[in-house]
């Protein structure tokens, strides 16, 4: 508290820029920089998931279907070492009840190690190469998460996924955006009954079961797409039914900023309405805009993966969480095979992840406060 | 209320038609592919004029939307009888397991809510915050299959269906009653989560904004006991935003309980409804979701009547 008392009174905070003054605010919600970072984490990683993950997620492995995951370890029969090691996994056999079960060689160590080669891959479809950031030499499969029912890694299928499923959330919100503010502005800018009629529409989409409408819109994509313009329709039905809290925001700030003295201030001196909105409307709720569009993201991934996991959003061979978590509809396989369930770790930890900083974020929004 | 109600017809209908080609012709391609003979020519127009199927789309979409008005909304394709017949037990315990779920998401939230505003940034604050985030974050099918899952590999219990086994097919009784409220309150905590979460952060933000306000503290000045003074006023001025949460708790819960329901293979209207969208059951469908937005409008009206009702300052504006 006294560094924040400290700084009121000193000449960097009343010379601070509003964007300093949110940070210095943001920084002080401890758990929200930290979800920060871990966003940050997903994301990169996501955009160099080719790299990252240890295996082509599409090679299949008759030897390896339902292996469970490969236990790190750092004690073996040589004692000690500081190379983490897994052994290597021998049966797959099934067993009396149907049920596949591997054994340890103890004899083999396999040591985990950084920039080995393995699966050759193109990174963004341009760039060639076999190296990936940490794996097993001489080709052989980790499995850190297990494997499915194709003997396909789970690890490498979800790194692959967040590609799909995390820039949904970003696509998506960037239509929200457009469409929010256009018609929250034309709303709150324009007035009279054009703001009540759009008013009534936006109650109305609001007042929908939005699930039942996106299965039936999503039902509706024709089968003969590509999983491309799968996607992209996907993205257009999630956010044609997110924008309306979003254009109310923008609505109620444009009302409020409207009457304030510095945009009659602006007005007297001759500026142009464009010109009001652009230089001293926009910048005044900017900051409300991110807090909403923050908040809206993990709805769009949630929505993603249910409509995918009940079988009407994107489909296999697109590999996103959603789809991933499909394998997970029997009781009976994840009761065997538990690790099917793991992209729903982490749907879960970057939803939470959003929702922190969405809440620091607001926290933050108005630093005047 | 009307404007709304039509916009959704023709939402539904619009989704409906969207899809190419009808049931009708997957079907023959279906017969071909199985049976490899081609389905006589006159027995498929025949069904094609039996269903409409051969009118322009406006001219169906006033076909349907008359029927609708006489309570006939056409036939399912699928199941060959009258969508009337299918989807009045279905609709009703989907709004069953909504409406629980909003009452049960309410018991909840109200002693957490107040709780958490009355010991601010205690440890049990904390705990409940964090537990309203978590529950925000989890997506409502997720939580179902992590049930399942764990009641079934923990206490060997299969968590399906809405009614036991000798009641499934039985006709409405008493005990088949009691037996649905015995089954009916897994699937309505797991959809009602989210809402449960969202209520306690309104319950507890608007109960410490009153909390701190002027009358409070001459309450408290004049030594009223701090039980009956914090139930007494704050509490009732706190409710009036959870009644209007309503609004949009119940679009919410809906969606939830269409989804839960088809993880948990309860016989509502989620599994028929996607059933019926993957077999582009069209009239099915779309009664469907043109019910389910209905009801979803009408009971946002009624919430914002209930808001009237309790807020008298609302009633006289």
């Amino acid at each position: 508290m006294s560094k924040v008392t400290d700084k009121v009174n000193t000449e960097s905070f009343l010379v601070a820029s509003q964007w300093r003054l949110m940070w210095w605010k943001f920084r002080k919600h401890k758990v929200a920089v930290f979800c920060t970072g871990v966003l940050l984490f997903f994301y990169v990683v996501a955009v160099f998931c080719e790299f990252v993950s240890p295996s082509d997620p599409r090679e299949r492995d008759s030897a390896f279907i339902y292996a469970p995951p490969h236990k790190i370890r750092f004690v073996g029969q040589e004692g000690f070492s500081l190379r983490p090691f897994v052994y290597r996994m021998e049966g797959g056999v099934l067993d009396e009840n149907w049920i596949r079960v591997y054994k340890e060689d103890r004899s083999s160590a396999l040591p985990i190690r950084f920039f080995v080669r393995g699966d050759s891959y193109a990174m963004f479809g341009l760039i060639k190469s076999d190296i990936h950031l940490f794996g097993l030499d001489g080709g052989e499969a980790l499995y850190l998460l297990g494997a499915d029912h194709l003997g396909r890694d789970m690890l490498s299928r979800i790194l692959y996924g967040s590609r799909i499923s995390l820039s949904i959330g970003i696509v998506g919100v960037l239509i929200t955006l457009v469409l929010g503010c256009l018609v929250g502005g034309i709303s709150g800018y324009v007035g009279g009954a054009t703001d009540t009629v759009i008013q009534r529409v936006i109650e109305m989409i609001m007042s929908l079961p939005k699930l039942p409408l996106w299965m039936g819109l999503s039902a509706a994509l024709p089968p003969t797409w590509s999983p491309l313009q799968v996607y992209f329709g996907m993205i257009l039905i999630l956010s044609m039914m997110g924008w309306t809290g979003l254009a109310r925001v923008v609505r109620g700030k444009f009302i409020s900023l409207r009457e304030e003295d510095f945009a009659m201030a602006a007005r007297l001196a001759g500026a142009t309405e464009l010109r009001i909105i652009r230089k001293h409307l926009l910048p005044s709720f900017f900051s409300y805009l991110i807090v909403s569009l923050t908040l809206s993201i993990p709805g769009m991934i949630l929505a993603e993966t249910s409509l995918s996991y009940i079988g009407l959003g994107l489909r296999p061979p697109v590999i996103s969480w959603g789809v991933l978590l499909q394998q997970a509809q029997s009781v009976q396989v994840l009761a065997e095979y538990p690790w099917i369930l793991s992209p729903a770790l982490f749907v879960i930890v970057v939803v939470l992840a959003f929702n922190f900083v969405g809440d620091g974020l607001r926290d933050a929004a108005d630093p005047y406060k | 209320m009307i404007p709304v109600l039509l916009a959704v017809s023709v939402l539904s209908f619009v989704v409906i038609q969207l899809p190419p080609g009808d049931f009708l012709s997957n079907r023959v391609a279906k017969l071909l592919l199985e049976e490899g003979t081609p389905a006589i020519e006159q027995e498929i127009e025949a069904l094609r004029q039996q269903y409409g199927l051969d009118k322009p789309a406006v001219v169906r979409y006033f076909m349907w939307i008359g029927g609708l008005l006489q309570g006939d909304m056409g036939r399912s394709f699928l199941y060959r009888r009258p969508v009337n017949t299918l989807i009045w037990e279905r609709l009703a315990l989907t709004m069953t397991i909504s409406i629980c779920s909003i009452l049960l998401s309410w018991l909840i939230a109200f002693p957490v809510g107040i709780y958490s505003a009355t010991h601010q940034y205690s440890f049990w604050d904390y705990v409940a915050t964090l537990l309203g985030f978590i529950g925000i974050s989890v997506p409502s099918f997720l939580l179902a299959l992590l049930m399942m899952f764990g009641a079934y590999s923990f206490f060997d219990v299969t968590l399906m269906g809405l009614f036991s086994p000798e009641f499934a097919a039985a006709p409405w009784s008493f005990a088949k009653f009691v037996d649905m409220l015995k089954h009916i309150w897994i699937p309505a905590l797991i959809v009602g989560l989210a809402g449960t979460a969202g209520t306690i952060r309104v319950m507890r933000g608007c109960l410490l904004d009153e909390l701190g306000k002027q009358y409070v503290i001459t309450a408290r000045a004049k030594g009223l006991s701090e039980r009956w003074l914090i139930f007494k006023y704050p509490v009732r001025l706190a409710i009036n935003p959870m009644i209007s949460t309503i609004g949009w708790l119940l679009p919410t819960v809906v969606s939830g309980s269409v989804i839960v329901s088809v993880v948990l293979n309860l016989p509502t209207t989620g599994p028929m409804l996607l059933d019926a969208l993957l077999t582009q059951d069209m009239y099915l469908a779309g009664s469907f979701i043109m019910l389910l937005s209905t009801l979803t409008v009408i009971g946002t009206l009624i919430s914002d009547i209930l808001l009237a009702w309790s807020d008298p300052r609302i009633r006289y504006e």
